[in-house]
């Protein structure tokens, strides 16, 4: 089959063991699918292999068993056709913003004014403007990631892979990136695998909610989210949003019990 | 006075220059008060005095260009062979496996105790001179630009390749840029050693050059030639010094955020 399709089949995780520290198994054997065109959110108590599987499909982390395929072909490394945010700034702190946003386009060698065309569009995109020339030590948190967020999209990848993105920002923030976030993808509907802890922030952005059991982490329910789109910040206070939020709520509180338990916090 | 606050510009700079007066003040209150014999510490005025016949007299200009040359030399040979190797052994972890245990082990070798080797190998000629400036920077340099290289920030190398850049981009467009500024920090430093084993060269068999003239100055008894001297490898020192510091900060702006 050589459709669009990310494949994780079977896919396991353990770290090894290292002088005292006894191995650590991260992730149970998992599998999924995310077809084009689906935003799938992950959500998950801390510490339950989330950024992990992320990893592994980007290609920065190996399986330790099973494997994970895009577009029919394994993933095998690291690639541009798989774009990531990180849930750290990783902005590179010797480009401005603009050349953050480049850096892709630089490395596949387009030409200079293709370049700055996309990189401007991106830059419109992500209410950047203004900041083109600014470094990353001069943004905050917010701007960092919209300007990784610019970067990531600007390579134009296959599937985007969204690590807590808004993990480190204030709830205003956050919020606001939410909605910027699904008017880009309303925009382009690209595929996109969206990793968090906030219940809302699942259930506003994507269209299917996984969630992932304490550590050693498995999916252990898959929760379709039926809310139309285009979504408004309104779409929060509507019932149908509640009843769902009940039921992530349940789901997710069991998790975060268990993983309070076993970690002894 | 609060831990870690910065100081305004202006008392900086009054500061900085009042302990160059408590320092004269003291020297000239040894010298001047007679508390040393004028044989062994001359005053701030006579060593004045010494330098102005130096430069006039004596032709010690030349001296400093000849000194300057061999440090500039040196350096520059010394960071040409160090800096590319250290970047790839900070980024390539195979030929830092091969090259840092014996360079760990040839940093420690003394500098100057190659000279009487060096002096039989190349003469008293400036190859020799040049060498040993080169040899006592070179192995440091390569292991702190190697450690430098290599503690490139991790999380910059993996979204790097998740925008598409090979093993090479990743050299070439991370590593590199990450660690140009601390680089050009560890040069400045090593600018600043390079002065000190030029003139340990100079003392021995060298017939031109600042040690040089200290050396001669000592035969003389001339302590004020010989202060003269050490104060002007100071104030070269520390223009040079302060000249690269902004350079660094232009070249490097975001570093400086
Ligand atoms: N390189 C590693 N070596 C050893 N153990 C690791 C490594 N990386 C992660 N782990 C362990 O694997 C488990 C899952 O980590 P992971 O970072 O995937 O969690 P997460 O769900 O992303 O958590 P958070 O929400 O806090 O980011 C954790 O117990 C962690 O300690
Ligand atoms: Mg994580």
């Amino acid at each position: 089959m050589s459709d669009k399709t990310l494949r994780i089949d079977g896919v396991t995780r353990t770290f090894p063991a290292r002088g005292r520290t006894p191995p650590t198994l991260a992730l149970q054997p998992t599998s999924l699918s995310v077809a084009p065109g689906e935003f799938v959110a992950i959500l998950g108590p801390s510490g339950c292999g989330k950024s992990t599987l992320l990893r592994i499909v980007a290609g920065l982390d190996r399986p330790t068993a099973g494997t994970v395929s895009l577009d029919g072909r394994p993933v095998a490394g690291p690639g541009p056709n798989r774009g990531m945010v990180f849930q750290s700034y990783t902005l590179f702190p010797w480009l401005t913003v603009e050349r953050n946003i480049r850096y892709g386009l630089v490395e596949r060698g387009l030409p200079e004014a293709e370049q700055a065309a996309i990189a401007a569009r991106f830059i419109a995109r992500t209410g950047l403007a203004g900041f083109e020339n600014h470094w990353p030590r001069q943004l905050s948190g917010g701007m960092q990631q919209r300007t990784a967020l610019a970067r990531a999209l600007a390579n134009d990848p296959e599937i985007l892979l969204l690590d807590e993105p808004f993990g480190a920002l204030d709830h205003q923030t956050r919020e606001l990136m939410q909605e910027l976030l699904l008017e880009i993808w309303q925009g382009d509907r690209k595929t996109v695998l969206f990793v968090t802890h906030d219940i809302d922030e699942a259930i506003f952005l994507a269209n299917r909610v996984l969630v992932m059991s304490a550590r050693p982490g498995r999916i252990k329910a898959e929760v379709p989210v039926p809310l139309p789109y285009p979504r408004e910040w309104t779409v929060k206070t509507t019932p149908e949003f509640g009843a769902l939020k009940a039921r992530l709520m349940a789901e997710i509180r069991e998790e975060v019990r268990r993983a309070a338990v076993s970690t002894g916090t | 006075m609060q831990p870690l606050r910065p100081v305004p510009p202006g008392a900086r700079l009054l500061l900085g220059a009042g302990f160059f007066a408590v320092f004269l003040g003291l020297w000239a209150w040894v010298t001047e008060g007679g508390h040393v014999p004028a044989l062994f510490l001359a005053s701030p005025g006579r060593t004045l005095a010494a330098g102005w016949s130096l430069l006039t007299e004596y032709g010690f200009l030349g001296d400093i260009a000849v000194t300057v040359f061999r440090v500039v030399g040196g350096f520059l040979i010394a960071a040409v062979l160090a800096v590319p190797l250290g970047l790839l052994m900070g980024a390539f972890k195979p030929v830092e496996a091969f090259f840092e245990p014996f360079f760990s082990f040839a940093r420690y070798l003394p500098a100057s105790a190659f000279i009487p080797l060096l002096i039989l190998w190349a003469g008293v000629g400036e190859a020799q001179k040049l060498a040993v400036i080169v040899i006592g920077s070179v192995f440091q340099l390569v292991i702190m630009v190697a450690v430098i290289a290599g503690g490139t920030r991790m999380d910059l190398v993996e979204a790097a390749y998740t925008l598409g850049s090979r093993p090479l981009g990743i050299l070439r467009r991370v590593v590199i840029p990450a660690a140009a500024p601390q680089v050009a920090e560890t040069l400045r430093l090593v600018l600043g050693w390079a002065w000190t084993y030029v003139i340990v060269a100079e003392l021995i068999g060298a017939s031109s050059g600042i040690g040089h003239m200290i050396m001669d100055s000592q035969r003389l008894l001339d302590t004020g030639q010989m202060i003269f001297g050490i104060v002007v490898i100071g104030v070269i020192g520390l223009v040079t010094d302060f000249a690269v510091k902004l350079l660094n900060r232009r070249l490097f702006p975001w570093a400086a955020l």
